[in-house]
């Protein structure tokens, strides 16, 4: 059933469609209406997930540990200073392998307050041991978080799931979105079922120390796991086509017109799809350009990237992030994966979009005409 | 593609109007998109929404600069706002008002229509809503939503939420705006 709805809607929708048993929430712009949503479907009785009303973000996060530690199905969502507030459990959540879902509204960072979208956010959380998944549409948001669950929960995998969206440019957005049924959705992500949970009647340790004899293993086996969560994401996205008919690119990137193209843009989120309208219009003009849109930042695709790119000459990195005192992260990470290859395209990074400035058409395109020439980081304003 | 732009003031549901027009496209099989101002809203305050409407699926989520129409809903943002300010030229702008378009002194090219939205939402809610009611009027003006879509979208955004009564008095002030629109 397609209905015109609020990109927020859709992930409490898509959170709905997976029956969490337990969502701490804590309200922040702009990611507030997901949760409102969801507190909606509890107190109609339509969905029977118990709501945690917890006193701020760490205890969000640390309530969605405790309950997923216990075996349950988690969801929780949060934007910006609520991000930054969770940073500490965020990795305690990786490092237990507790695959709890969550949504960013990736909004600026302070100071100077602001309310509005960039991803500084969770770009700033790149290193938690989250997978993240950036989305550019309602529908998108939606199927998304249902993919995170499966892919979270799958028992090669066991991480945490990042669904972030733009806050405010998507998160406030209405448009159409085809709204998926109960028992499809129950045939493709099935109950869920732990590989160890907190049990009175069978007691274990979760999380204890890691002596500098072990601690290292953990880590190393996380970043495999991680590694190795490349080819599940793809698996999921092909599952997800199989039952819904509809997929976003291999899972982990998604690229338009790329295959004959000379040039690249390349950008997460919704720049993405204000993209898709400057390659079509520069199309027209005779450019050869295309799009490649990195849903995943978290396993980064380095491969499947350098894949899409045998014939680009060069790719221009929107970031709508920085990091002070070197560059966009997109760009760092794109021209690193680039480094051993022997045929290296020019890459040339633009930060855009930061604290809410609108990305347009015009930033898009001067960023193509800029690849054409050197190679600094600029700023598009 | 076409894209629209609503003025109002905080609380007078310049959003819902976005919502209710994007949702009553879709029903016409049309392709539609709608965000409010981004930002902290305050009551009274100037406030905007913009909507786009297009036969093919929309990918530019750009804010929007340019309008093809603009909706006033209520007449004393032209002395505070410039509610012209990118419209195209001969681009349709509907304003809520008693005013004829010829007594407001915008000598722009555009196309200016004027209806009295306010004296109709007291007769029928004896209230000043004139969110909804306006809707009747662009879609009589631009024909980019039907009268019948437009019902259907007030039920879908109002029987479940604020109940039949609600619903039925909004499809009334609609349709008598609709009516009275030339």
């Amino acid at each position: 059933m397609k209905k015109v709805i609020e990109a927020s809607t859709a992930v409490a929708l898509g959170v709905k469609l997976c029956e969490p048993g337990v969502i701490p929430m804590y309200p922040i712009t702009p990611q507030t209406h997901i949760v409102e949503r969801l507190a909606d479907y509890i107190n109609d009785g339509l969905l029977s997930s118990e709501m945690i009303h917890v006193e701020s973000e760490h205890s969000a996060i640390s309530a969605a540990l405790g309950a997923e530690a216990m075996g349950v199905r988690t969801f929780t969502a949060t934007a910006s200073q609520g991000l930054a507030l969770m940073h500490e459990i965020l990795f305690v959540v990786a490092g237990m392998r507790l695959p709890v879902v969550m949504a960013v509204a990736n909004r600026a960072l302070s100071a100077p307050i602001n309310i509005w979208n960039d991803h500084q956010d969770s770009i700033s959380e790149r290193d938690s041991g989250w997978i993240q998944l950036y989305v550019e549409s309602a529908q998108e948001a939606l199927d998304t978080i249902i993919q995170a669950y499966k892919i979270a929960e799958n028992r090669k995998v066991l991480l945490p799931v990042m669904v972030c969206l733009d806050g405010f440019t998507l998160s406030h957005v209405y448009e159409p979105v085809d709204i998926l049924k109960q028992e499809d959705v129950n045939k493709f992500l099935p109950q869920y079922n732990p590989l160890f949970k907190l049990d009175p009647k069978k007691p274990i340790t979760m999380g204890p120390i890691g002596f500098p004899n072990t601690y290292m293993e953990f880590r190393k086996q996380t970043h495999d796991t991680m590694l190795d969560s490349i080819n599940i994401i793809k698996d999921v996205n092909n599952q997800f086509k199989e039952s819904f008919n509809r997929s976003y690119g291999n899972g982990l990137i998604e690229t338009y017109k790329i295959e004959d193209a000379n040039y690249a843009i390349a950008a997460m989120g919704t720049a993405c799809s204000t993209t898709r309208v400057v390659v079509d219009e520069l199309r027209k003009q005779g450019k050869k350009v295309g799009l490649i849109k990195i849903k995943s930042f978290r396993p980064f695709p380095k491969q499947e990237i350098i894949s899409c790119c045998k014939n680009i000459k060069g790719i221009a990195v929107i970031d709508r992030n920085i990091s002070l005192g070197n560059e966009g992260a997109l760009y760092t990470e794109l021209r690193s994966a680039f480094y051993n290859q022997n045929k290296k395209p020019i890459i040339k990074g633009f930060i855009a979009g930061l604290g809410g400035r609108d990305i347009t058409p015009d930033h898009i395109k001067t960023a193509f005409k800029k690849i054409e020439n050197s190679s600094d980081t600029e700023w598009l304003l | 593609m076409i894209e629209i732009r609503i003025h109002g003031r905080g609380g007078q549901g310049a959003v819902t109007t976005g919502q209710i027009m994007a949702i009553a496209a879709f029903y016409d099989n049309k392709q539609s998109q709608t965000f409010p101002m981004f930002g902290v809203e305050r009551s009274g305050a100037p406030v905007q929404a913009f909507a786009r409407i297009s036969d093919e699926k929309i990918n530019i989520r750009s804010q929007i600069y340019n309008p093809d129409i603009v909706i006033v809903l209520d007449a004393s943002l032209l002395e505070t706002v410039d509610v012209t300010s990118g419209l195209k030229e001969k681009g349709t702008l509907i304003i809520n008002t008693n005013k004829k378009p010829s007594d407001l002194n915008i000598n722009r090219n555009f196309n200016i229509r004027t209806v009295d939205a306010t004296s109709i939402a007291l007769k029928i809610f004896g209230r000043p809503i004139v969110n909804t009611p306006m809707l009747g009027a662009f879609s009589k003006i631009t024909k980019e939503i039907s009268l019948n879509s437009l019902t259907k979208a007030i039920d879908e955004t109002f029987l479940k939420t604020k109940g039949k009564k609600i619903a039925e008095l909004n499809k009334k002030a609609i349709t008598a705006v609709y009516n009275q629109t030339k």
